[in-house]
């Protein structure tokens, strides 16, 4: 078991390693970067910027910088940022929590509808419910996540039962814990289910398709013909036997949440990484580009990390192996 | 095989839709950057067979609109000016690809009445012309950026799975970083490093390497995976005891066989990327005004009192839902016909 997870551990570190790599060319390819967007600044003398230049250390060769950058991560502050002048990480850690109360509700409600709900639609049998499944599907799936957000906000600008955007009321801190959760949640509720909405379809797709294909196995059609209740013979045998693949897609599944979590966020103005991302974009604020996308990917492998583990738990044959 | 009939009915769907984004100029009545002052956020012109006193006529045809004098952005029809539908009418002049130019449109109405299908935008210009010049800048960005990511992916995919070890270690790591990594964030990080006001023709460049940048990954596993198959295969075995060089065999002989795994990708995709584009003017880092594309178009629609009265400004977030839909049905047959192949 330990040397299994500390195998993939070490596989997802070599790839935030990779990608750190990676943003760091392109860093280099990078035409201009903070300083040059203040140079516009005419109050700002020319030996001024030369001397920030020299303090931020962007007088310095590539790797000397990446080597920087890696002794300040492993201080845990993911490198500097230029526009709010603080460690990078004071910035990403509020944010990535607030992404995490979206992403990690969504990612739950998600599977907990969507593996019912497809093994149940995989078990209709006939044309019309064929049609009706995948119809619906693919309707839903052609609907733009951006569409499906900014409906979600139409509805709560037209009705006023749910808040329109931002993560609390203005005045919920000071009226005690629990009226402020209960503010919270609140305001969770439309930016989360725009995220189900937005990522159901796929998961849902894939379990119909795996539990599909068991049922087409002799010892299906065996245990059906002595007459197993439907049900049983559905959750209680096809599942199982599906659930392989359907575990490694939920490490997947975090990736596809994140990406659409990130749009949400910006719609909806919840305080998440998405927001600021794009801020530190418009102001070339790089290294909390950098940290934004190294914390998502770090959370995508955690995500897989936490398939391998569920995986082992379940399967035995990936036990032996180990 | 035969094809089924939704596959026919996309090609077909996909042939036509592009066609009408290409003569986008024709069909739209106006310029991408006709300005009507007079009418911000009209509604959708109304057309008419019956007149006002109720008398029928068989050319449909719209009242001049005016906006009521309470101040109040309301639009009344004024009944003593009708203005029937004109088929090839004089107007903004446009060109086609480049090529041609004319002043001849598929339609519109005489100057004082406006011809607005789906309403206008905050600036007053027509939300239908728009469209259609939105879609040129989408669709082809999605397919160009699909292109750009299968050629690379059939390069890199093609080397690593010929030159095996070393070489195709490094690749497909490399490969896997860019399928690992949330593609949004990606797609955000990349751009993030490019420079940020550019003209729209650079942007629309710009944007097409992003996307293609960052999916050239998947494509390159798949290539990789039916090359490494391919090579042992007995006729490639031949042609390289023939002496042939391996250039020569990845060019006659493995790459054609990949065409179909490509062409399957490409439909994959093209709906993604196309997306992808309108995520990133959505934004504001992709294509910038005054030129549309359905991503900036949709962006003013975030504003609330946009997003709660005009209803017609969420439009562009619909156009894309029958390209996708045939774009998926496509990829799916495709799928299908691999599996049942192999």
């Amino acid at each position: 078991m330990i040397r299994y997870l500390a195998r993939r551990a070490g596989h997802g570190l070599l790839m935030l390693f990779g990608v750190s790599i990676l943003l760091f060319l392109l860093f280099q390819a990078a035409p201009g970067d903070f300083l040059s967007e203040i140079k516009v600044n005419s109050q700002i003398s020319p030996e001024t910027i030369a001397k920030l230049r020299v303090q931020y250390g962007l007088d310095q060769p590539l790797p000397v910088r990446y080597w920087q950058w890696l002794k300040s991560s492993a201080k845990g502050e993911f490198g500097y940022s230029f526009a709010y002048n603080t460690p990078a990480s004071t910035l990403l850690w509020p944010r990535a929590r607030n992404t995490l109360l979206l992403s990690v509700p969504a990612l739950l409600i998600s599977w907990l509808i969507a593996v019912p709900l497809g093994v149940l639609a995989a078990g209709w049998k006939g044309r019309w419910a064929d049609r009706l499944f995948s119809g619906g599907t693919s309707a839903l799936l052609a609907l733009p996540d951006v569409l499906i957000t900014l409906l979600a906000l139409l509805l709560a600008l037209k009705t006023g039962i749910f808040p329109v955007g931002g993560m609390t009321s203005v005045n919920a801190q000071d009226q005690g814990t629990w009226a402020w959760l209960r503010d919270l949640g609140w305001h969770m509720i439309l930016p989360v289910a725009a995220l189900v909405i937005g990522s159901l379809t796929i998961i849902l797709r894939h379990v119909r398709a795996s539990v599909r294909e068991v049922m087409e196995a002799s010892y299906m059609r065996a245990a059906e013909g002595h007459g197993l209740p439907r049900l049983k013979l559905l959750f209680g045998y096809a599942l199982p036997a599906a659930a392989n693949p359907l575990i490694s897609l939920f490490g997947l599944s975090v990736a596809m949440l994140l990406s659409v979590s990130l749009l949400i966020e910006v719609v909806m103005s919840w305080p998440g990484m998405g927001p600021l991302l794009l801020e530190a974009i418009l102001a070339r604020d790089l290294f909390v580009v950098i940290g934004a996308v190294m914390l998502s990917t770090a959370f995508l492998i955690a995500g897989n990390l936490l398939g391998d583990v569920l995986l082992y738990a379940y399967d035995p044959r990936i036990r032996r192996q180990a | 095989m035969k094809a089924p009939f939704k596959f026919t009915w996309a090609i077909w769907f996909l042939l036509a839709i592009h066609a009408v984004v290409v003569l986008a100029g024709f069909i739209a009545p106006y310029s991408f950057e006709t300005q009507e002052r007079e009418h911000p956020y009209a509604p959708p012109t109304r057309l008419h067979f019956f007149d006002c006193s109720g008398k029928f006529h068989f050319r449909p045809f719209v009242y001049v609109t005016k906006t009521s004098d309470s101040g109040l952005m309301e639009y009344k029809q004024d009944c003593s000016q009708p203005a029937g539908i004109k088929f090839f009418p004089q107007g903004d002049r446009y060109n086609v690809l480049g090529m041609f130019s004319s002043t001849r449109h598929l339609f519109g109405v005489q100057a004082p009445a406006n011809l607005f299908l789906i309403g206008t935008d905050g600036f007053g210009r027509d939300q239908f012309s728009r469209l259609l010049y939105g879609g040129q800048v989408s669709l082809f960005a999605g397919f160009v950026a699909a292109a750009f990511s299968a050629i690379t992916g059939l390069l890199l995919g093609g080397i690593a799975g010929m030159y095996g070890g070393r070489v195709d270690d490094v690749a497909m790591r490399f490969a896997e970083i860019f399928i690992t990594i949330p593609w949004f964030y990606l797609l955000i990080a990349v751009r993030a490093f490019l420079p940020l006001q550019i003209s729209p023709v650079t942007a629309f460049l710009l944007v097409v390497a992003v996307i293609g940048m960052v999916g050239w990954g998947r494509p390159a596993r798949l290539v990789r995976g039916v090359i490494l198959s391919a090579r042992e295969r007995n006729f490639v075995l031949a042609a390289r005891g023939f002496g042939a060089s391996n250039a020569y065999l990845l060019r006659r002989h493995l790459m054609p066989l990949t065409f179909r795994v490509l062409l399957t990708q490409m439909a994959v995709l093209i709906p993604q990327f196309i997306l992808a584009e309108v995520i990133l003017s959505f934004l504001g880092l992709g294509i910038g005004e005054p030129f549309p594309s359905w991503g900036n178009m949709l962006a003013q629609a975030q504003q609330y009192h946009v997003l709660v009265s005009y209803w017609w400004m969420l439009v562009p977030g619909l156009a894309p839902v029958p390209v996708f839909l045939a774009y998926h049905s496509l990829a799916e047959t495709l799928q299908e016909r691999i599996k049942s192949n192999i």
